[in-house]
């Protein structure tokens, strides 16, 4: 935790509230919340402890969470990237089309990663360079991103990825360890290093909690917005190779409504949607929580439908209470 | 300021004008007073939600909920009216509108009360409300031969060549005007999204005014609910999905300002419509359909990078790069 978790907003009175020490230990409490939901699923299933059920299951959130941690740097910042799910869709269509004009492994991943961080690029010019908000621009894109893809796919869908192409979503490093979990791993240290270690992390929270301030200051603002704009748009790349590689096949409806979890798995780590604070430890352990819940209730038969209510719920729950608890303790106050 | 608004509008008259025009000069027919009337009517539930969503971003907020809360209503009403055929459909019509300001009423207390961002409120009801559209129809659908034909027959009765959706349309604009730049309500909700501070200053309540706009734009999405589930004669769970993107594009089309305080009704209407006229013109023009999600993002991007143009403000820049940052 460092001093820029103290946003602006929460200094005056509130520091010793019991609110605000909730939020201060909000990576404990959501470790407590990932313990707890560990055992609740062992207990309601025999299968839930199988370590190859387990690994399975990690296909869950990887792959969302390479886009968090990026995403989470973003909102960081104070913008916000919902169009990371259409990015997956023409990213995976464009790999698609390069499969037909016969490429091979390298080739796909490539264009993969590059489709991403065009379509991030796309984005952080129209944010950055003209001053657009980030909502309305990334809800635009988000349409136009898998609009293309559909009006390539139609009801149509890529198939025969060659086999080389699938270890990137199927394949294990060693014994019941996917490569996905090492990229996890991997990522989870990059990103923790960048944001908290580097001058570039600590730049990112003054950016987050006053952006006038960080011009006055010499951080080049848009500059910087931009390269996280690009890093968010690799990392949905990543995600789109890996899931794609996964599926072994691409349709235009490919990782539909990702945006929201995505969201919600950095708001659930404690990363404040106004800008300014949390950290990466955070969104690792939202990540565990979301994807042991999903796969708990999915072995519990739950449709997915009903485990999107879960998700919702969650994310309104993990803003609302800590304000709640905050607004009574301050009511006692008085 | 009230001429720039004027210009806006005057161009997005002129650009439908143009582009039925367009259409008309190779498909003849499609510029035919019968034809403009469906078109018309098509959009009206567009325009509605529309109304409902501009007073909400003219507060700076936004609500993403209202597919799912017009498709949630829209198969309550359509279970009571299989279960109870009896129940008169204004009643029905009561019940939509109520349990959608309810819903809206929810958005708007978390964001109120507890001061949460309308984003992260929205997205989640957005899911929590389509999933419970699920748990109360187990997924199943209701299909033309459970409703009663009351129920499905009011919004096609056509008055004076116009189907009653439309005149409801134009009946909900009809009342909009006033009571946006009329009643104290009305302009409070510009006064918020200009400058909340300088609203707070003038007595002005700007989470109750947030509240009213939540309310109001459910309250919508709620009477959407009866119009879209009885029009098409269907109720399932995924009625709408993704229309909360048209009708915001809608909005931002129609020049309302997501920074807020910026927008008129003439605009959010002109806004639906020009979806609208896309939307029809696309089949006619022989495009795929799969075209239109694309061509729905372009137009949400092309018309903000508008927008920021006439929003610009003319203020003295004491710092070159600090313009674009604030």
């Amino acid at each position: 935790m460092s001093i820029s978790d103290t946003a602006l907003r929460t200094i005056p009175n509130r520091l010793h509230s019991r609110g605000y020490r909730l939020i201060r230990s909000w990576e404990v409490l959501l470790l407590g919340v990932a313990i707890l939901i560990f055992f609740a699923n062992t207990q309601a299933s025999p299968y839930f402890l199988d370590p190859w059920n387990l690994s399975d299951a990690s296909f869950n959130f990887t792959e969302k969470a390479m886009i968090a941690f990026a995403m989470a740097l973003l909102i960081i910042t104070g913008e916000i990237d919902l169009s990371v799910a259409g990015i997956i869709a023409l990213s995976s269509t464009a790999m698609g089309y390069a499969l037909q004009l016969g490429a091979g492994t390298p080739t796909l991943v490539l264009i993969g990663l590059s489709v991403g961080v065009l379509c991030g690029a796309f984005n952080g010019v129209l944010i950055t360079k003209m001053g657009l908000p980030s909502i309305v621009v990334t809800i635009g894109t988000m349409s136009l991103f898998r609009g293309i893809a559909y009006i390539v796919l139609g009801d149509q869908a890529f198939n025969g990825y060659p086999s080389d192409f699938s270890v990137f979503g199927r394949g294990y490093a060693f014994g019941v360890i996917t490569w996905e979990i090492v990229i996890f791993v991997v990522l989870a240290i990059g990103f923790g290093v960048l944001l908290h270690l580097t001058n570039f992390g600590r730049k990112l929270y003054v950016i987050g909690n006053n952006p006038t301030a960080a011009l006055f200051s010499g951080v080049k603002v848009q500059r910087t917005k931009m390269i996280l704009f690009l890093l968010t748009g690799l990392m949905s790349g990543l995600a789109a190779v890996c899931l794609t590689s996964r599926l072994g096949s691409t349709r235009p409806s490919i990782a539909l409504g990702w945006e929201l979890e995505v969201v919600t798995m950095v708001v659930l780590g404690g990363i404040s949607i106004l800008g300014g604070s949390g950290t990466i430890v955070g969104v690792v352990i939202a990540a565990l929580v979301m994807g042991m819940v999903t796969f708990g209730l999915g072995l519990l038969n739950v449709p997915g439908i009903v485990m999107s209510i879960f998700i919702g719920g969650l994310l309104i729950g993990v803003i609302a209470l800590p304000r709640l608890i905050g607004l009574i303790a301050a009511q006692r106050k008085r | 300021m009230l001429k720039r608004l004027k210009s806006r509008e005057t161009i997005l008259l002129g650009a439908i004008i143009a582009l039925i025009a367009l259409v008309e000069t190779r498909f003849s027919g499609f510029a035919a007073p019968g034809n403009l009337a469906s078109i018309f009517n098509d959009t009206s539930i567009l325009m509605i939600l529309a109304l409902g969503q501009m007073t909400v971003i003219l507060t700076k907020c936004i609500d993403l909920s209202v597919a799912s809360n017009l498709a949630l209503t829209g198969m309550v009403v359509a279970t009571i009216n299989a279960a109870m055929p009896g129940m008169p459909v204004a009643v029905l019509i009561l019940i939509a509108i109520a349990l959608g300001m309810l819903m809206g009423a929810f958005n708007g207390v978390l964001v109120w009360l507890l001061d949460l961002p309308s984003i992260v409120v929205t997205l989640g009801t957005m899911t929590i409300y389509r999933g419970v559209i699920f748990l109360i129809s187990d997924g199943a659908w209701i299909n033309a031969h459970e409703m009663s034909d009351g129920f499905k027959a009011l919004p096609r009765h056509v008055i004076l060549g116009l189907p009653v959706l439309g005149w409801i349309a134009i009946l909900v604009i009809a009342l909009f005007v006033p009571l946006i730049m009329r009643t104290p309500m009305g302009r409070a909700f510009y006064a918020v999204g200009g400058n909340p501070h300088a609203a707070v200053y003038t007595g002005i309540n700007v989470g109750r005014t947030r509240f009213n706009s939540f309310v109001l734009s459910g309250g919508l999405a709620g009477l959407c609910g009866y119009l879209w589930v009885s029009r098409y004669a269907v109720a399932y769970t995924d009625v709408a999905g993704g229309f909360e993107l048209d009708v915001v594009a809608a909005c931002v089309i129609g020049g309302i300002s997501i920074a807020g305080g910026i927008g008129s009704v003439g605009g959010a209407v002109l806004g639906a419509l020009f979806l609208g006229v896309i939307k029809n013109a696309l089949p006619v023009a022989g495009i795929s359909p799969f075209w239109q999600l694309a061509i729905s993002g372009a137009a949400i991007i092309i018309a903000v990078a508008f927008n920021a143009q006439s929003e610009r403000t003319k203020g003295r820049v004491i710092l070159k790069s600090a313009e674009t940052t604030s």
